[in-house]
């Protein structure tokens, strides 16, 4: 269940599993306000966890976003969403972050 | 910052009463809301509005609400020794003093780039802030907010930490963790421009927050990379940190943590302390003179504040998403659960009345703040709040470490 940090970039493309609908991107987007917020701040400009501004993250590789958004980074407070969020919407969390979430 | 137009006629009177008193004009024009104590005030961080709501808590209704106070995600609050000002901690660095019987901002300065807490001395005098960015903690003047120095947390050349956990203890001092180094210190300020530091060194991996004793005695730090806390007898002639409750977790698997939790509200129950397990559904016992295991309990998912009622016979706790719209009730001498009840999504924060017979709730996700009476557990009051996070009464002003 682990990964470790070394292979995120090898692990399998991340496919989508068909779109999202509206009602789940809202409730993504406050999820990761919120509680993507408590250690990234509420406004992604970081916290106990760095920030997870467009400017930082804009030139990072999406899948590896999403890989370490689903599998966490082990030894550190950043935690696994798997089983929380699908590889899709991991995807998409992903791509919000490096366009900016809206004001 | 804004008239509060209810207050009107009664302000008036008040008004007039003051200057009589104090036979000049000007006592007048502060004096805007009605004569009353500030004893059973509080305030209502609405964190996503950069706002709070200042509260009564004998009513209990909201008194008034004041804006303007900048990204409050994570914001936490200490009083002022009369109970009438309240200092704001925002995540933004901002530093705010906010005047509870007025309803306005009497002095507002971004301190730093990211703030996570802070404290104010026994005496009143500094309020003390720890950041994140520049990693250190800030020392400003009470009454101005006029800065007096910094601590930086340079823990190597040119590197400096995250600070975490900070605390009052008498004698002018503060304590705090600094994250990135693994280490505690302990500032004396007793003059607050050259504070006196010491070094705790080793004290354990990633310590992620802290907690100070009602008494002031005993220092508790998180260790976010361990099994354990580090702890500090701050009685002791020569301070030093020791690890506690090691290897609670052995050989089993952790559970992502969603949620850091909180050793703040924190919870002592005659000679028992309980503290959260990181990455468990547990509550952990020890021993408060001994410290060492006593027991756990297992709770309904991974507890991210745990607070005693006042008088210490029963702690509520509150847990980490996705299990955050539960709260239970431990009856501290049986160490079980006696009470569940499920106030709805995102419970984010509890805070007693002074002497317990009631518990303030906020309901994040349902924008609202439930008032329970803490005898039959019954829900007194709802109170309308946007997003609600942190919950404070101004009796905090009165404790060791709040
Ligand atoms: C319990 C705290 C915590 C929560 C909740 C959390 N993170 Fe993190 N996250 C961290 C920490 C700490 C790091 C930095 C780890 C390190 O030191 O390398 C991190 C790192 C990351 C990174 C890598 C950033 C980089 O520059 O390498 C991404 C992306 C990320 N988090 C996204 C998220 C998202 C999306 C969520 C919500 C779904 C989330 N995090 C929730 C603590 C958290």
């Amino acid at each position: 269940m682990v990964v470790i940090a070394a292979s995120f970039f090898h692990v399998r493309p991340l496919r989508g599993q068909g779109p999202l609908d509206q009602v789940r991107k809202t409730e993504l987007e406050n999820l990761v306000r919120q509680d993507c917020g408590s250690c990234h701040g509420m406004t992604m400009k970081g916290g106990l966890g760095r920030s997870l501004l467009p400017e930082r993250l804009r030139e990072a590789d999406r899948d590896g976003l999403a890989a370490i958004i689903l599998d966490g980074i082990p030894g550190t407070p950043m935690p696994p969403w798997r089983g929380l969020l699908t590889e899709a919407e991991a995807a998409w969390i992903a791509g919000r972050l490096q366009e900016g979430l809206a004001k | 910052m804004k008239r509060r137009a209810f207050l009107g006629g009664v302000a008036g009177l008040a008004c007039g009463t003051a200057a009589a008193a104090a036979k000049k004009a000007s006592a007048c024009e502060g004096v805007e809301a009605a004569l009353s104590g500030t004893g059973d005030l509080g305030l209502i961080v609405e964190r996503a509005d950069g706002s709070i709501l200042v509260v009564n808590t004998s009513r209990p209704q909201v008194v008034s609400k004041v804006e303007n106070l900048g990204d409050l995600s994570h914001a936490s609050a200490v009083f002022s020794r009369d109970q009438r000002f309240a200092y704001l901690f925002g995540r933004d660095g901002g530093l705010s003093k906010v005047d509870l019987v007025s309803a306005r901002i009497e002095t507002r300065v971004i301190q730093a780039g990211n703030s996570i807490g802070g404290a104010i001395s026994d005496d009143g005098t500094i309020i003390a802030v720890a950041n994140y960015e520049p990693g250190g903690v800030r020392l400003f003047d009470a009454e101005t907010l006029a800065p007096l120095t910094e601590i930086a947390a340079e823990y190597a050349p040119g590197v400096r930490s995250k600070t975490v956990g900070i605390a009052d203890v008498p004698g002018r001092r503060f304590v705090f963790s600094l994250y990135d180094a693994g280490e505690i210190w302990i500032a004396d300020c007793a003059n607050p421009s050259k504070p006196a530091v010491q070094r705790l060194k080793n004290i354990g991996r990633l310590p992620y927050d802290g907690l100070v004793t009602p008494s002031g005695r005993h220092y508790f730090a998180g260790l976010f990379g361990e099994d354990g806390l580090a702890h500090v007898d701050l009685w002791a002639p020569e301070p030093e940190a020791r690890k506690i409750l090691v290897g609670y977790g052995k050989g089993e698997e952790k559970l992502p943590v969603y949620k850091m939790p909180h050793l703040r509200g924190w919870a002592q129950a005659g000679d028992r302390l309980l503290l959260p397990a990181i990455g468990r559904h547990e509550v952990l016992v020890a021993d408060s003179r001994t410290l060492d295991e006593a027991g756990r309990i297992q709770v309904h998912g991974q507890p991210v504040f745990i607070v005693a009622r006042p008088d210490g016979r029963h702690a509520w706790v509150i847990f980490a998403h996705p299990r955050n719209d539960t709260v239970q009730v431990i009856d501290t001498v049986a160490l079980r659960v006696i009470h569940e009840m499920r106030p709805g999504p995102a419970v984010l924060h509890m805070e007693f009345t002074p002497r317990g017979h009631q518990v303030w709730i906020s309901v994040r996700d349902a924008d609202r703040v439930d008032v329970y009476d803490t005898q039959t557990f019954a829900k007194v009051a709802e109170l309308p709040a946007r997003k609600p996070s942190g919950i404070f009464f101004t009796a905090r002003a009165q404790r060791i470490g709040m």
